[in-house]
């Protein structure tokens, strides 16, 4: 090995982040975190504190090894908690109206503001609605490809609720796991996609 | 009605009309309106009227020591203001930290003008209320890098974990909707409703574009909003708390995004929907 060579190690070292300073770098964000966020209205500075599956995906950048991804979203599914009448279906109009809002939990937010369901923030859902957003997919004609089986109702159910039970590391917020909607809510936006009434299947 | 008042008013018509003369193009999106508007005024933009603002406070004598900002050293020595913004967040020996504009001038106005560091970081953002002058000197400052191209350094240790905490926090999940920065911010050619979504990770040309084009006249607030702003309020989308003003959070993730954004012409201040 030349002397060039050994300055190009070292330099490509010196440049390249080591596993032990990763670690290191972790930590130090997290005490970074925790120090300079604040309480502000309804959004507490305990917000920034990860559970066990916020912690994972964002070490992992969104891409958790499989072993870990499995026990993440089995742990997501088990805390499911299904309509104790065993009915899925609500009514599609009460979805529409919140699949609207995009409203919910922010700071300027106040305590008694009810949240919106977001969808249209990220999805297509309504041919009418052109005003959608495209982080996730389109769900134009979701029920109308799938059917309306009970089995696709307790899907759609429990993707809502918990979509991380699906994917450990989905964009899609927990709607029922972190109690932004309640058990009526997502009924109502199960009711949005899979109603052959619904604007969506039209 | 004053002359920030009346350009303004004139500037919501302006946007009212190039809104109504497409409103029939269904797909016609708030970014292409605001090229359009963008293209009809682009002999000026409101901005200019914070700038001169930031100037005339820079160049005031102000605080217990009745001293101007005139020593202020923004890492190209005391005094330089040409280009200064170009190169920051960078390292500082005075104060052994990495700091971005709004940090260093949070430091010059305590440090030289003898003011409190918690009434300055008590009102950071300009309302409709009342003007900002940490937000107005700010906006003076990054328009003399206009046309500078971005070159901001990672080469001191503190500066290179700053840009790794920074990238750490840009993808840091928490909050009852689970978001990081990246869940918006690290895709090309994705939208939230109307409004396309920058790709500030993987796409230098996104990256770039919407880097040099912060601090902005933002035409639906009618205000000149800073960088440290625009954190605020997507931390604000992102269902997170409050980070606290020029803390060294904020600092790492706008040293991710500037040296994300290195080699561009700085642009700014921009203008916004």
């Amino acid at each position: 090995m030349n002397a060039k060579q050994i300055i190009g190690i070292v330099a490509v070292a010196a440049a390249a982040i080591l596993p032990a300073q990763a670690a290191s770098l972790d930590a130090k964000t997290a005490e970074i975190i925790k120090r300079d966020f604040r309480d502000k209205g309804i959004a507490k500075a305990t917000r920034v504190n990860q559970d066990e599956l916020q912690a994972a995906c964002s070490k992992y950048v969104d891409n958790v090894p499989a072993k870990l991804k499995h026990k993440l979203e089995a742990e997501q599914e088990k805390a499911v908690k299904w309509p104790a009448d065993g009915k899925y279906m609500g009514d599609w109009k009460a979805g529409e109206k919140l699949a609207q809002s995009g409203r919910g939990m922010t700071w300027s937010d106040k305590p008694e503001d009810p949240a919106g369901g977001n969808c249209y923030n990220c999805h297509q859902l309504s041919a009418k609605e052109i005003a959608y957003g495209t982080i996730g997919p389109s769900l134009l004609n979701f029920g109308k490809t799938r059917g309306n089986t009970e089995e696709t109702q307790r899907y759609v159910y429990g993707r809502i609720y918990n979509a991380k039970a699906y994917n450990a590391c989905a964009n899609m917020p927990r709607f029922g796991h972190m109690g932004i909607l309640t058990e009526a809510q997502i009924k109502d936006l199960v009711a949005l996609l899979l109603d052959p009434e619904s604007p969506v299947n039209k | 009605m004053n002359t920030s008042n009346v350009s303004k008013t004139i500037l919501m018509l302006a946007l009212a009309t190039s809104c109504t003369a497409q409103a029939a193009e269904n797909e016609t999106t708030d970014s292409d309106r605001i090229a359009a508007y963008r293209e009809m005024i682009s002999d000026g933009n409101p901005a200019e009227f914070d700038e001169m603002r930031g100037e005339e406070l820079w160049k005031k004598a102000a605080g217990p020591n009745q001293a101007t900002l005139e020593k202020c050293d923004l890492g190209k020595g005391p005094g330089v203001v040409k280009g200064a913004y170009a190169e920051l967040p960078r390292y500082f020996k005075d104060t052994g930290k990495v700091q971005d504009l709004e940090s260093r001038l949070l430091t010059c106005m305590t440090t030289l003008q003898g003011l409190k560091e918690e009434d300055i970081a008590a009102k950071p953002f300009a309302s409709e209320k009342k003007a900002s002058d940490i937000s107005s000197l700010a906006t003076y400052v990054v328009g003399q890098s206009k046309g500078v191209k971005m070159a901001v350094s990672t080469k001191h240790p503190k500066e290179k974990e700053a840009y790794e905490i920074g990238k750490r926090i840009f993808s840091y999940r928490a909050g009852p909707y689970d978001f990081a920065c990246s869940t918006c911010h690290a895709t090309s050619g994705t939208r939230i409703r109307m409004q396309d979504l920058p790709n500030l990770k993987s796409s230098k040309q996104d990256a770039q574009a919407a880097y040099t084009t912060w601090p902005a006249y933002r035409v639906s607030q009618g205000l000149t909003r800073s960088f440290q702003w625009r954190l605020n309020d997507c931390f604000r989308q992102q269902r997170f708390p409050e980070p606290k003003f020029a803390s060294e959070a904020t600092v790492a993730l706008t040293m991710f995004l500037a040296v994300n954004a290195n080699g561009a012409k700085y642009d700014g201040p921009g203008l916004k929907r």
